[in-house]
């Protein structure tokens, strides 16, 4: 099977073998030479001046910072060299965005100018509009802001008010609206802007620049957490914009918005991981130091369980994040050699793996809460204390469930990106679910399993989860066949069991790979990681799975089903509570997250 | 103005000192190398200078091929090419010779390096090098700033500062504040790839020293903090638990 060969979604259908998988394990010494001068910069220009960026007292503080994120070249990465960046591969720009997610309000400020604010000219902009924006914002000189959300649209990104009226000379649009919660948008040169033109059913995009004139703008926003990031209500009032300013097609506004959204949603996630591995080390080094009852915290059990998690969590979720990335990359390339050209080849290789970026922007976001809260405790007193970190890592992590669409959006959209897949021939979902549900039919195999191949045990729990899942979302179809969109208790339910899946097979090739190279002995605390990972996501799915069936069927088919349930849900027992202990000792003994 | 930078590859300064092998080997498991502080404030200079005097930049380390990854970032951070000596130092003169050896076949005007490795803190290779070579060696360099083939630098000493002139060749070990410490950008990570890195095997004398064993300083005492207005409590510790007075 060649790279190229694997699809979006396919996972949930097809038993990927390790070798197919990228690690971070794999990062090359340029790749870590990167995330080092990443590193640098956060603690030589944004750590030392946390509290000064959040007090929002200097407006100049964060458009400095990015001029300095700039001239290192940290804003043009993922941009082609041609139009003054770096052109790395996805994988690299992950990396980056996994670093700068460490960086609290800096990380926002970075991500919505590279992503959002760069990454709709340099993928539907046409050659001028590439030429004469995409170098400015890869250096800086220009900072861009992204405004889709409205007051009256939010999840219902489409249904924005704002107006493109076009000028009685065909010279310019004049667009008036209101756009709300808008990153960036205190220091933004540029703005990309979703309107409606007439009575058009989708919106259309235009980059504007500050200069057009007729936009004014609220306060800052007074907020929970990223305080120090801009956030503005922005009101534009008949601001002129050239007609050759419309970015692509007119009504392919809402296509880019959800496209780049795909980049945006993984890139959240991994910038999540990046933070978690800060809340990681800042709650060991704490662990240690701290003393009660004439001992270091970190010797107690309850503590150690809560360091455990922590490295178990962020390490399964990273092993998603980075496998999905080189997946990303993988379609680009092969996209390229067919002939596509490379800024359609990016979107077609992100639309590919959108369900990916969904699963991985929940599961980063909702890993990063756990952390930050648990971080939190493991600081006692001083976690709630605005003086120690755990105060703005517990206040900049809650927006991630938020922005990028809502964790619920995001879990409605994989369950429904996979259906329509299934729908269209792309993925064969129907012939899996229904061998699973001959299988349900016919007894049990008790036979004895080829248990000599590496992790062979752990293999089985995994297709087992995944023929749960099948079995589950196949009964849920059928149930409410077009109508299922409205069981939304349902389709989270379906999509718990996806996003476990999908994060529990990662982590397990993953280790796979690294046993393959380094041997068991090498291994042995990431192999333990794994397994109380594989445990974790298997209780999880049975909750999940157990919902759905109480609430798609009753009598026999129920009972049915939840035999089945049972039986592909067995696990052996294992002794969570003695792994989890070896992984934090690691930890503790060197003071870090050392994964 | 050919510059020659010396840099040592140290582990990083945060790191866990552990030995194995009965305590004769330093135990690198989890632990990050990087430049030795001091010398990356050479390099950052010679940047600098480079930028303000046109030349070349060239890095030197005596080490394995473990050392690659630090000499790249070296060559990220400014440096024109590389030159590895492929043996592992035990020893500074052995370290000297090496240096001076390549000087006399390359001819560089200007060696910098730091006052000290940050492992091993012997601080003595600039002074061998100045002497192996028959040039003046000044350490530690505070500023250093070139008016054509002159150097004038200011120096730390005990309690003051010295300012020198001198003519180049000569060797200097340096120290902040000589030089804003460099992050390397995208731009350079990337063109230090094509960069050459010439590995050269070692000439000169064996190593003198072998190292039989390491120990880690006694751990810490615990410490008792006392409120500066509390005298009397000072003094009752100090008589009664500590039995000094
Ligand atoms: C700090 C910050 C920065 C932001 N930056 C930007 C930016 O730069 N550019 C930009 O355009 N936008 C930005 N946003 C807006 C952000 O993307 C929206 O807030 C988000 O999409 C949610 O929209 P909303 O706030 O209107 O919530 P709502 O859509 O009102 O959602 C409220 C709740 O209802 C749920 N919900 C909504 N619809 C459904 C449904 N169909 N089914 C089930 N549940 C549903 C949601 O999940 C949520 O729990 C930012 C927001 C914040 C807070």
């Amino acid at each position: 099977m060649t790279k190229k060969a694997i699809k979006g979604g396919e996972f949930l259908i097809r038993e990927t073998e390790a070798h197919e998988v990228f690690t971070p394990e794999e990062f090359t010494e340029e790749q870590k030479m990167i995330a080092q001068t990443c590193r640098d910069f956060l603690d030589t220009e944004v750590y030392p001046h946390l509290d000064e960026i959040d007090s929002m007292k200097n407006p100049d503080i964060m458009p400095n910072l990015m001029d300095k994120a700039g001239e290192l070249g940290l804003l043009g990465t993922s941009v082609p060299e041609e139009f003054g960046g770096f052109g790395m591969d996805f994988n690299t720009t992950m990396l980056v965005s996994e670093v700068i997610g460490g960086g609290h309000s800096f990380a926002v400020a970075l991500s919505a100018h590279t992503g959002i604010g760069t990454l709709p000219i340099l993928y539907y902009g046409n050659e001028e509009q590439k030429q004469k924006y995409v170098p400015k914002l890869a250096s800086g000189e220009y900072k861009a802001a992204y405004c889709l959300t409205e007051p009256d649209s939010g999840s219902d990104a489409n249904s924005g008010k704002t107006k493109a009226v076009l000028s009685g000379d065909g010279k310019h649009y004049l667009v008036t609206g209101q756009k709300m919660w808008i990153t960036n948008g205190g220091f933004a040169d540029i703005f990309i802007v979703f309107a409606k033109i007439e009575d058009d059913k989708n919106l259309t995009a235009f980059i504007i620049e500050k200069s057009f004139g007729g936009i004014t703008m609220n306060e800052e926003e007074k907020k929970m957490g990223i305080k120090g990031s801009s956030t503005r209500q922005i009101f534009f009032n008949d601001c002129k914009v050239p007609v050759e300013n419309m970015l692509s097609d007119r009504q392919n506004g809402f296509k880019i918005a959800v496209n780049i959204l795909n980049v945006g949603r993984i890139k959240l996630g991994v910038a999540a991981i990046g933070a978690s591995k800060m809340i990681a080390n800042k709650s060991t080094e704490y662990a240690n130091e701290r003393k009660q009852f004439g001992t270091p915290i970190a010797n107690f059990g309850a503590i150690k369980h809560k360091l455990a998690n922590i490295a178990v969590k962020t390490f399964a979720s990273e092993s998603g994040h980075y496998r999905a990335s080189q997946n990303i990359d993988d379609a680009y390339n092969a996209f390229v050699a067919e002939g596509i050209n490379p800024g359609e080849a990016r979107l077609k290789s992100l639309y590919e793996f959108s369900i990916e970026c969904a699963i991985l922007k929940v599961h980063g976001s909702e890993v990063l809460d756990y952390c930050a809260d648990e971080g939190v405790q493991i600081y006692g007193g001083m976690g709630f204390s605005a003086e120690g970190p755990m105060d703005r890592a517990y206040r900049d992590a809650r927006i991630n469930r938020i922005f990028e669409g809502t964790n619920e959006i995001n879990r409605m959209l994989c369950i429904d990106m996979l259906l329509k897949r299934a729908m269209k021939g792309e993925l064969d979902l129907m012939g899996p679910a229904m061998a699973v549900q001959q299988e349900l039919m016919s007894i049990p195999d008790f036979g004895a399993d080829d248990d000599s191949t590496l992790f062979a045990k752990e293999k089985k729990v995994l297709r087992n989860l995944k023929k749960a899942g099948l079995m589950v979302s196949g009964a849920a179809v059928q149930k409410y066949m077009d109508k299922l969109s409205t069981e939304q208790e349902v389709l989270m339910n379906l999509a718990d069991m996806l996003i476990e899946g999908y994060i529990a097979e990662s982590t397990l090739l993953r280790v796979e790979k690294m046993v393959t190279a380094k041997g068991e002995d090498a291994c042995a605390i990431e192999i333990d990681m794994m397994k109380i990972y594989m445990n974790e996501a298997t209780e999880k799915c049975v909750l999940a799975a157990k919902e759905a069936i109480y609430a798609i069927s009753e009598g026999d088919t129920q009972r049915m089903m939840l035999m089945g349930l049972k039986r592909f849900t067995k696990t052996e027992p294992f002794n969570l509570k003695d792994a989890r202990r070896r992984v934090a000792d690691h930890m503790i003994k060197e003071n870090k997250y050392p994964f | 103005m050919k510059i020659l930078v010396c840099i040592t590859h140290v582990p990083d300064t945060t790191s866990k000192i552990a030995f194995t092998d009965g305590d004769t080997k330093f135990d690198t498991t989890g632990v990050q190398y990087i430049i030795g502080p001091y010398d990356d404030y050479a390099l950052a200079r010679a940047v600098e200078l480079k930028e303000q005097t046109e030349g070349s930049i060239t890095v030197l380390n005596v080490g394995t091929a473990e050392t690659e990854p630090t000499i790249r970032k070296a060559l990220a951070i400014g440096a024109d090419d590389a030159i590895r000596v492929n043996a592992e130092p035990t020893d500074s003169l052995f370290v000297a010779q090496q240096i001076a050896n390549a000087v006399k076949k390359e001819g560089f005007d200007l060696i910098l390096m730091g006052r000290e490795s940050l492992d091993f803190n012997g601080g003595m290779v600039h002074g061998m090098v100045g002497e192996l070579l028959g040039i003046p060696s000044v350490s530690p360099v505070m500023t250093l700033d070139m008016d054509g083939f002159t150097a004038k630098m200011t120096r730390e000493t005990e309690g003051g500062k010295e300012s020198i002139e001198l003519d180049l060749p000569f060797v200097a070990g340096c120290q902040e504040p000589i030089a804003e410490w460099k992050i390397p950008n995208m731009r350079g990570i990337m063109s230090a790839r094509s960069k050459p890195l010439n590995v050269i095997e070692p000439t000169g004398n064996d190593q003198g020293a072998t190292l039989e064993k390491y120990e880690l300083p006694a751990a810490k005492g615990a410490v008792k903090m006392v409120s500066a207005d509390n005298v009397q409590e000072l003094v009752d510790l100090l008589k009664n638990e500590a039995k000094i007075l």
